[in-house]
């Protein structure tokens, strides 16, 4: 529980971050919130060299109306999200997982960019971003670019960020009305979910998965079977197809696997009532 | 007015809950030296070599000593204290705070770092190289029992000792010979990490004069370390003083002594600096001792109607790699109640203690009782669904005096139980938790085919209090007396001082004591000080565990209040010259019989025994007694629980819908800390039927050593407990108390574990391994569909 030693940077800016960032190379690791970096770091499981801290870039911190999505700064609490108005009309999946990650205390300290950026597979914002189909903005020392939910989340804790580039803004197609669910099925309030589904109807359907594989991942099987107008049941039966989820003291593989059946279902018919 | 009886609030609160509170970890001295552990990351090995080279070079090291080294110093003249030698013949292998030569669990300490600050210490404790061969580990009872490689290379059998009670094994045999239902059950107490708030720390501070040294302690027995340390270091006694600051829980496991402890005295003790040490997270869960861990068989003699002719029983219980201060007592603790409430005319009981390759068991919240607990009220619904009643008719059938009023009455487990009521407290139970309709529900939903099944548990404990009797003790072999002291004094400005060798982290003991006096002594509880935890301040004490402060320690200020009140009252009559025989004392005054006009007030006569101008010939000044209580009598607190749970068949999970619990623990002092002590213990049994367990591999190494593994529910988890009490009266002390430190976390695992069986039983489940997960209920759902189709 006690880090190894590393130095601090405050970052001023987003340029300076990704300068920061470059200077130091794979020594260098971001903090943001710290939720999930720190306890990393207090296990030793991570030993970064040098720790850029971006936690006081405020103009990072921002949910725009941006058209036809909403624009979310990278920075952005989970307090914030779960509280928007704006959320609420036009990305309510979003707001509700917000709601639902840890307690009270992280999420009045964790970010959205950090939550992401950090891909862990039983995190619940990543599913929600993948059923949304959201993307995400990365600035690095050559610019802007804008990836796809579905190419950003690329193995267990791995992404598609690159070294030097810095996550800062979360773009969420509108909802438009469409119905949803987030179905988190976990312990105590403020565990991970041992398996959980994220579900969005509407024009493009969209269902994610919690805790199912190395990355998070959408649940294809099921947006099919949905798109092709089967009942939530069929649809449901294939959610753990070409899933491999882990295996610990919460569940093996075949219960994983039930559960995801069972929540996918759920998901589904919250979303359609 | 009384103060006893009233939920006043905690003198202690303000302070503790704005920060102002002064743990271990809080205390800085100049000087400091840091102790950063090297632990074995192997549950048994040879060490070949240690190579302390490069940590010794780190920055801000002043010295790393290997075992080998630390042994060499001379620093302790015996091995680690076990006070509870069970039988003569126990096995009990020298244990030394480091591993000599041969490590025996995960987290036993190979070498230390003394360093400027503990992240230098941490750092360089990652330096030290040390080449182990691993050796066979035993990881489980199982594993000890078969015997077939050894936990220590030195043992020739993992079995620790063997110790029977079987009062009349004739009669035991006809009981079973007899029955018409036998039952025979198997359960599994797994291991639980005791999770303190605050992590167990330790600074022993050597005085600038030499000779003296304090050691600052999270501890709940600073009297018993003070004695285990001078017995273990040499030291004298007179030169240590032990101090317990705002200790933050302890649940039995910090009533040790422990390696940390004895390493930070003897190196502050040769260095002439402090050392200090604060346990992180990930090391609590080797480096402080674990509870339960037992393997439970439990068999019923009933005769037709239910009737209990019988209870045996054996035990197999896991020590862990060594004796720790009590670890083989702690079942035995529970071997006395293994026949529950119940009238049993026929009983016996053996344990047998093992070793494993694990941390060491010891005391954990109820320590032995909340086993026993378990066994017996699983085992009796298990009966229940034999005869084809329900869990409550079998439990009044065979409740002790018929569920009528008792008192001092004989059990086969040859204790003498002081006083129990325990229909009323079953009635009051299902009276709250709206039983009928509860079944009600239950039979409409599966009639209904519903997925979402009620399940509803109950549980009719007793417990042992007021540990203990010396004589007691003494015949059970345990190597210390349960008696406790207190001295009372009246102070020139009428203020009480009291000072009690009982020692609280968190019981509220200050407000506790604080009503008592006032009520004995007729003063403000504002006007009442008590001191403690400081071995220089109170020099005499046993202590806090067992439910024992307020049944001995309580009742010893009581008794010492009733005699400042005797020399008082000498001292009013010589006053007011008037016969002894003749005052009254009511509320804080003294007067003469039938004149009562004339009268002085208790602290009046404070201030006159303190100057001492007029006392009555041959009587010394100020007003102050001491009292030492040593109990005739356990005290044994009883309770009904009824737990209700929901249970979801798609993914098994249980929901705790519902908790009553009607306790019963004699006169209260407090009922707000009696409630508080109610609620933490349910809390903390539904957590072991629910939610918490050690796990471990087949190496010996624990998987879920934190907190994002490690369960300990939440307040999120619980719903709101709705509590009744039942006042029964002990007799085994004046003040009529029992003690209810434990009381919640030994009628809840069973409870909730009972109400987990009755929601399965439609799938033709009859037991459940604790913890319940869903994984686990989902699986036993699945496994009773196939077994019935």
């Amino acid at each position: 529980m006690i880090p190894a030693s590393f130095e601090y940077v405050e970052a001023a800016s987003a340029d300076a971050a990704i300068a920061a960032l470059t200077e130091h190379g794979d020594e260098a690791k971001l903090l943001a919130g710290g939720h999930s970096l720190i306890p990393l770091m207090r296990f030793r499981l991570a030993t970064p060299g040098v720790l850029v801290d971006i936690g006081r870039l405020d103009d990072l911190s921002y949910i725009n109306d941006g058209g036809d999505h909403i624009a979310i700064g990278a920075l952005t609490r989970h307090r914030a999200l779960e509280t928007s108005d704006m959320l609420a009309a036009e990305a309510p999946l979003l707001r509700h997982v917000a709601s639902q990650v840890g307690d009270p205390q992280v999420r009045h300290r964790g970010t959205l960019g950090g939550s992401l950026a950090h891909g862990d597979p039983a995190s619940d914002l990543p599913a929600a971003l993948l059923a949304m189909g959201g993307s995400v903005v990365a600035k690095g020392p050559g610019g802007e670019r804008v990836i796809t939910a579905d190419d950003f989340f690329t193995g267990f804790l791995e992404t598609a960020l690159g070294e030097d580039e810095l996550l800062t803004e979360i773009r969420i197609p509108k909802a438009g009305g469409a119905g949803w669910s987030y179905q988190k099925f976990n312990r105590r309030a403020q565990d991970w979910a041992i398996v959980g589904a994220a579900v969005q109807l509407g024009a493009n359907p969209g269902v994610a998965l919690v805790n199912m594989g190395p990355a998070p991942m959408r649940a294809g099987g099921v947006e099919a079977a949905i798109a092709s107008g089967s009942s939530a049941a069929d649809a449901a039966a294939v959610a753990a197809a070409g899933t491999e989820p882990p295996v610990d003291l919460n569940g093996d593989e075949a219960y994983r696997a039930h559960l995801a059946r069972v929540l996918v279902e759920r998901g589904l018919i919250e979303a359609q009532t | 007015m009384s103060s006893v009886g009233t939920p006043m609030l905690r003198k202690e609160d303000p302070k503790l809950l704005t920060g102002e509170g002064k743990y271990v970890d809080d205390i800085q001295v100049a000087g400091q030296l840091w102790m950063g552990m090297v632990r074995s990351p192997y549950a048994h090995a040879t060490i070949n070599s240690v190579d302390a080279s490069a940590a010794a070079e780190a920055p801000g090291v002043h010295a790393v000593y290997t075992a080998t080294d630390l042994l060499g110093m001379g620093l302790w003249i015996g091995p680690l204290p076990c006070a509870w030698p069970v039988t003569p013949d126990m096995v009990n292998p020298p244990h030394f705070p480091v591993a000599d030569g041969e490590v025996h669990h995960v987290g036993e300490i190979v070498a230390v770092v003394l360093a400027d600050d503990r992240y230098r210490a941490a750092d360089a404790a990652e330096l030290v190289v040390v080449d182990y061969e691993p050796l066979p580990v035993v990881a489980s009872v199982a594993d000890a029992v078969a015997d077939a490689s050894m936990v220590h290379s030195s043992l020739e059998s993992n079995k620790a000792y063997h110790w029977p009670l079987i009062p009349d094994p004739d009669a035991l045999e006809a009981a079973f010979a007899n029955a018409t239902h036998h039952v025979d059950a198997s359960f599994v107490q797994q291991r639980m990490i005791p999770s303190a708030m605050e992590p167990r720390g330790v600074l022993a501070v050597p005085s600038p004069h030499g000779g003296d040294i304090t050691l600052y302690s999270a501890t709940q027995v600073p009297h018993i370390l003070k004695v285990m340390v001078a017995a273990t270091t040499g030291i004298p006694e007179s030169k240590i003083r032990v101090i317990a600051p705002a200790v933050g829980g302890g649940f039995g496991a910090k009533l040790n002594v422990n390696p940390d402890e004895l390493l930070a005295v003897t190196l502050a003790n040769k260095l002439g600096r402090p050392v200090r040490w604060t346990e992180t997270r990930s090391e609590a869960a080797f480096s402080t001792h674990q509870g339960r861990g037992q393997n439970q068989r439990i068999e019923l003699a009933a005769d037709g109607d239910g009737k209990l002719l019988g209870v045996r029983v054996h035990l197999d219980a896991d020590m862990g790699a060594y004796m720790m201060l009590i670890t083989p007592g702690v079942p035995l603790l529970g071997s006395f109640l293994y026949t529950g409430v119940y009238a049993v005319p026929a009983f016996g009981f053996t344990c047998d203690g093992w070793f494993t390759n694990l941390t060491p068991t010891d005391a954990y919240r109820g320590a032995g009782r909340p086993e026993a607990s378990y066994a017996i009220e699983r085992a009796m619904d298990i009966l229940a669904s034999k005869v084809g009643i329900g869990p409550d008719e079998i439990r009044r059938r065979n409740y002790l005096a018929g569920g009528e009023h008792f008192e001092n009455l004989d059990v086969p487990s040859t204790l003498t139980f002081d006083s129990g009521h325990y229909g009323p407290s079953l009635d009051r139970a299902l009276e709250l938790a709206g039983y009928g309709d509860l079944r009600a529900e239950q039979q409409a939903r599966r009639d209904g085919g519903s997925t979402k099944q009620l399940g509803i548990g109950m549980c009719t404990y007793v417990e042992i209090c007021g540990l203990a009797p010396s004589r007691a003790l003494g015949g059970l072999g345990y190597g210390a007396g349960g008696w406790e002291h207190a001295t009372v004094r009246m102070l020139p400005t009428g203020k009480v001082e009291v000072v009690s060798g009982s020692t609280p982290h968190g019981q509220g003991h200050e407000t506790s004591w604080s009503q008592i006096v006032a009520d004995k002594l007729g003063v403000d509880p504002a006007d009442v000080e008590v001191l403690h935890s400081d071995t220089a301040i109170s020099p005499l004490g046993l202590d806090t565990y067992g439910s024992r402060s307020l049944a001995v320690g309580g009742v010893a200020i009581a008794n010492a209040c009733d005699k400042v009140v005797e020399k008082a009252k000498l001292i009013a009559a010589h006053s007011m010259e008037a016969s002894a025989d003749d005052m009254e004392f009511d509320g804080g005054m003294f007067s003469v019989a039938g004149s009562p006009d004339k009268a002085m007030a208790i602290q009046e006569i404070a201030f006159g025994a303190f100057t001492a101008h007029d006392l009555p010939d041959g009587m010394e000044p100020n007003l102050q007694e001491q009292t030492t209580w040593d109990p005739p009598n356990f005290a044994f607190p009883f309770g009904t629980h009824v737990a209700v749970v929901e249970i979801d068949e798609d993914t098994g999970n249980v929901e705790l819908q519902n908790y009553i619990a009607v306790d019963d623990c004699g006169v209260q002092v407090n009922p707000m800390i009696v409630a508080g002590q109610v609620h933490g213990g349910i809390a903390q049994g539904v957590g072991q039927a629910l939610w918490e367990g050690a796990n471990y591999d087949e190496d010996g190494n624990c998987t879920n050593p934190s907190f994002m593994d490690y369960l300990v529910p939440s307040p999120t988890e619980m719903p709101n407990f709705t509590l009744d009490f039942t006042v029964t009266p002990s007799t085994s002390n004046p003040l009529g108390v029992k003690g209810v430190g434990e009381a919640g976390t030994i009628g809840s695992a069973a409870a909730v574990i009972n109400a987990v069986c009755d929601g399965l039983s439609p799938y033709g489940v009859t037991d459940i391994e604790m913890p319940a997960t869903p994984q686990r209920v989902w699986r036993a759902i699945q496994d009773g569909k196939g077994g019935a189709s």
